[in-house]
C-alpha cells in the first residue's frame, strides 16, 4: 500500500500523537469517565491505521512488525486471565476484586481506586488495539498491489 | 427531545434504504457509514457516552474493512433468474419475523419508563445503590462489566481473540507467495 | 413511537441479507441489522429527563462518599448499557472475519454474486 502526498503525510505525523494519547486517556480513567478498555483500545488502533493509509505499510510495519503485534496480543489476554486467577489465589473466588477489598482501597472518584478495575481495563486495551491493527495489517499484505 | 429522536430516526431509516438499493458499492458503504454516526448521535441523547464513543470509532474501523473488499471490484451487472423456491423462503422468512415482531409490541414498555423503576430489588437498581461501596467505581457501567459480570468479559475477549485469529489465518493462506514480489 | 422506526430499520436489513445476490451486499444488511439492535437495547434502558449512569461531586452528599436519593430517581439503567458495549466490540471482530471470507471467494471465482459462485462447483 502507498502512501499520500506530502500534506497528508505531515499533517497526520502530527496529529497521530494527539490520538494515541487521547487513547490512553480514555483506557486510564475508565473508572472515572466514560469510556473503557474497549473504547480506548479502538482509539489506539486507528491511530495506527492512520499512519499505515498515510505513510504506507512498509513504514508501520518497521515501527510494529507482525511478530512484535502477536506477542503484544497475546500479553494483553494472558494478563486479563492472570488477574481473574489471582482472585482465587489471594480471595476465594474467580475475578475477586482482591485489591479493593482486601489490600489497597484508594479514595473513590481518585486515579488509585476501584482495585483490579483499572488493570483490567489497561489489559482490555492493550488486546483490542493490537487485534484490530493486526487483522487491518493482515488485510493489507494480502491485497496484490492494489492501487 | 423526542422530536429529535424522531429526525435522527427518520435521517437513519433514509440512509439505509438509499445502501440498500444503491447499485454502486462504494456508495452503499457510506451509507452504512451515515447510519453509524447518526447511530451514536443516538447513543449520545439516549444518555449513553461509553456507548456513544465506542460506536463511532469501531464504525470508523469498520467503514475501512469493507472498503478493502470493494474498492476496484468491478460491480458486474448481476444476470440469472432468480429460482422460485429461493423467492418463497425469503418472502415466508420476512413475513415470519414481522408477524413475531408485530406480537412483541404489545409487551415492551412505555418509552421513557424503564422496568426496573417498577419492581424493586431488580438488579439494575442494586447496581446503582451499592456500586460505588461494593467496587469504588464512579463509572456504573464498568463496574457491572469488570466486576459484577467479569465472566462475560472474559468471553467476549476470547471470542475477539477468535474471530481475529480466524482471519489472519484465512488472509494469510497466499501471502508467502507475495512477499518475494516487489511491491507496486 | 421510536420503537416502530427501530423495528422499521431491523426489517430493512433483514431484507438485504435474505433478498440479494451480492456479497457484499449481504454483509452491509448484517451491518445494518447489528445497528438496529444494538440501538434497540438502550431505548429499552431510557428514562425521560434521566442522568448519565456516572457518579460525580455532585451526586454525593457533601463529606462523605453516600449516594443521593437524585441519583438513584433518575439515573437511566446501566445494564443494557454493559451487554451492548461487548456486543458492538464483538461485530467488529465478525465483520472482519466475513470480508476476509468474502476477498478469498473473489480472488478463487473471480465475482461476488452467489447464484455464479453455486454452479461453478471446483
Amino acid at each position: 500500500m502507498k502512501g499520500m502526498t506530502i500534506i497528508v503525510k505531515t499533517v497526520s505525523s502530527w496529529v497521530k500523537v494527539f490520538i494515541f494519547l487521547f487513547g490512553i486517556n480514555i483506557v486510564l480513567f475508565g473508572h472515572l469517565t466514560p469510556g473503557g478498555g474497549f473504547a480506548g483500545g479502538v482509539i489506539l488502533a486507528a491511530s495506527y491505521v492512520l499512519l499505515m493509509l498515510a505513510f504506507g505499510r512498509q513504514f508501520v510495519e518497521e515501527n510494529l512488525p507482525l511478530g512484535l503485534a502477536s506477542k503484544l496480543d497475546c500479553i494483553g489476554a494472558f494478563m486479563f486471565a492472570l488477574i481473574a486467577i489471582l482472585g482465587i489465589v489471594f480471595g476465594g473466588s474467580f475475578f475477586l476484586n482482591f485489591l479493593f477489598q482486601k489490600y489497597l482501597s484508594g479514595q473513590a472518584l481518585h486515579l488509585v481506586s476501584a482495585g483490579t478495575i483499572p488493570l483490567l481495563n489497561i489489559a482490555i486495551g492493550i488486546k483490542v488495539g493490537v487485534s484490530l491493527f493486526l487483522v487491518i495489517l493482515m488485510l493489507s499484505i494480502s491485497c496484490k498491489g492494489r492501487e | 427531545m423526542t422530536i429529535l429522536f424522531f429526525i435522527l430516526l427518520i435521517f437513519m431509516v433514509i440512509a439505509a434504504i438509499i445502501a440498500v438499493e444503491t447499485k454502486d458499492l462504494l456508495g452503499s458503504v457510506i451509507c452504512v457509514g451515515a447510519i453509524g454516526a447518526g447511530g451514536s448521535l443516538m447513543f449520545l441523547f439516549l444518555r449513553a457516552p461509553d456507548i456513544a464513543i465506542t460506536q463511532i470509532v469501531v464504525e470508523v474501523l469498520g467503514l475501512i474493512i469493507m472498503i478493502r473488499a470493494t474498492i476496484s471490484r468491478d460491480l458486474t451487472l448481476i444476470t440469472g433468474d432468480r429460482e422460485f423456491f429461493g423467492t418463497v423462503v425469503s418472502v415466508v422468512i420476512i413475513f415470519v419475523i414481522f408477524m413475531a415482531g408485530i406480537e412483541v409490541f404489545g409487551t415492551l414498555p412505555h418509552f421513557g419508563s424503564p422496568k426496573f423503576a417498577e419492581v424493586p430489588g431488580s438488579p439494575s437498581e442494586l447496581y446503582i445503590k451499592n456500586g460505588l461501596r461494593e467496587t469504588g467505581a464512579a463509572n456504573v457501567v464498568s463496574s457491572v462489566i469488570l466486576d459484577y459480570r467479569g465472566y462475560d468479559t472474559l468471553g467476549e475477549v476470547t471470542v475477539l481473540f477468535t474471530s481475529i485469529l480466524g482471519a489472519t489465518v484465512i488472509l494469510r493462506a497466499k501471502s508467502r507467495k507475495l512477499v518475494e514480489e516487489p511491491d507496486a | 413511537m421510536p420503537y416502530a422506526l427501530c423495528f422499521l430499520l431491523f426489517m430493512i436489513g433483514l431484507y438485504c441479507a435474505v433478498v440479494k445476490k451480492n456479497m457484499v451486499k449481504i454483509v452491509i444488511g448484517l451491518a445494518v441489522m447489528e445497528y438496529a439492535v444494538n440501538l434497540f437495547l438502550i431505548m429499552l434502558g431510557y428514562r425521560t429527563g434521566g442522568a448519565a449512569p456516572i457518579i460525580d461531586k455532585t451526586y454525593l452528599e457533601p463529606g462523605t462518599t453516600q449516594i443521593t436519593a437524585n441519583f438513584i430517581n433518575t439515573s437511566v439503567d446501566p445494564l443494557p448499557q454493559a451487554l451492548v458495549l461487548t456486543a458492538i466490540v464483538i461485530s467488529l471482530g465478525s465483520l472482519a472475519l466475513i470480508i476476509s471470507i468474502c476477498i478469498r471467494i473473489y480472488e478463487r471465482y473471480g465475482t461476488f454474486d452467489i447464484t455464479e459462485i453455486r454452479r461453478l462447483r471446483g
